[in-house]
């Protein structure tokens, strides 16, 4: 009975921290406006939607990898998926969850457009780097 | 035996466990975060001690297993302190916190003596089952601490941004712990299947903690009290 009780209580919290935590990485991004390069890049208008997420991550995939951002992108891919199933689930039924779900997914959309601000800004860099270099 | 992930996650494990304490020291945070700084580097020590045991007297060996999960009780009393140090932190400079901090020391010491006596007394005959069970009551209490003081931070309206990660992140280690610990304790025959949850998580908070001190400032600020409300 108590580790059975254990569980379900350290399932709760563990959710609740994970939703945390995300949102708190979102929160360090949701102040960043988009370059005109990303836009253009992604072909999306001055605010992304919340189904661009994918469109970004692959974007974010092409570019040469940043270790420094690796983590964030995959805790906020694994939140994204989460969000996705709750407001598949609760849009017939409890629309007000949907609806924050909808623009938690925008948030993570916003995230994924400025890591891939970043990695451009990243490879951009490496161009130049590589190309100074060369006699 | 142990597969490649096993490697894996114990190679992960020693990189970001050495990362954390050296992003303590390159962001010259160590007078602030000594507790976590020696948390790091103990965890350090003992997986490195762990892997020589490995070597010497094999993986299945009794010599492991008491050394795995003696000081993984250690570890744990010793990430008490850690709890203990971040609440001195969110409550520092505070009149009204001397009850709420006497309480939790109070509780984390009679917790880490209480565990101590208990191991010591069952040294001669640490079984499996009393080390889960064990093992699944003091991950429980750090949960059950930690969530108290995300509480308190909500409450105290905390802006740090670093301080609200790092909480963060110990939560979801604690709770992911305590969690597998308990489902063991339920279902032991599917203990093979999650002998890889407690090293990923330990990966997970060193990779956190190293992100925290790396990626954000001190300085920098999150509204707390908005990030909970708009969650619910």
């Amino acid at each position: 009975m108590i580790p059975a009780l254990i569980y379900v209580v350290s399932l709760v919290v563990l959710i609740q921290f994970f939703v945390y935590y995300c949102r708190s990485v979102l929160a360090s991004s949701r102040k960043v406006e988009l370059s005109a390069r990303v836009r253009e890049a992604a072909g999306v208008g001055n605010s992304v939607a919340a189904d661009d997420f994918q469109r970004f991550l692959e974007l974010v995939r092409l570019c040469p990898e940043n270790s420094a951002d690796r983590a964030g992108i995959r805790a906020v891919g694994a939140y994204y998926s989460l969000l996705h199933v709750l407001a598949r689930l609760s849009r017939a039924t409890v629309p007000s969850v949907a609806a924050w779900a909808e623009r938690e997914r925008q948030g993570c959309s916003h995230f994924a457009a400025v890591a891939l601000d970043r990695r451009i800004s990243f490879s951009r860099d490496l161009f130049v780097q590589q190309a100074s270099s060369r006699p | 035996m142990l597969g490649p992930v096993d490697y894996a996650l114990w190679i992960a494990g020693f990189v970001f466990e050495a990362a954390a304490v050296l992003s303590i020291f390159y962001r010259k945070a160590f007078a602030r975060y000594y507790s976590i700084c020696l948390y790091m580097a103990c965890t350090f020590f003992v997986q490195g001690a762990q892997y020589i045991c490995f070597l010497k007297f094999g993986f299945r060996s009794p010599q492991y297993f008491h050394l795995y999960y003696y000081s993984d009780s250690l570890l744990t009393i010793l990430l008490f302190f850690v709890v203990m140090h971040l609440y001195l932190l969110v409550f520092a400079g505070m009149d009204t916190d001397r009850h709420i901090r006497a309480g939790a020391v109070l509780l984390l010491f009679l917790t880490a003596a209480l565990s101590y006596l208990v191991v010591r007394q069952h040294r001669t005959h640490l079984t499996e089952h009393f080390v889960v069970e064990l093992g699944q009551g003091l991950y429980f209490v750090g949960t059950v601490l930690t969530y108290i003081l995300w509480g308190a931070m909500i409450k105290l309206r905390e802006r740090r941004a670093r301080l609200v990660q790092m909480v963060l992140a110990l939560g979801i280690y604690y709770s992911a712990t305590a969690g597998v610990y308990a489902l063991r304790d339920l279902f032991p025959a599917w203990r093979a299947a999650m002998i890889w949850v407690p090293p990923a998580a330990n990966v997970w908070l060193s990779l956190a903690w190293t992100l925290a001190f790396l990626r954000t400032r001190e300085e920098a600020s999150l509204m707390v009290p908005t990030l909970a409300a708009k969650a619910r």
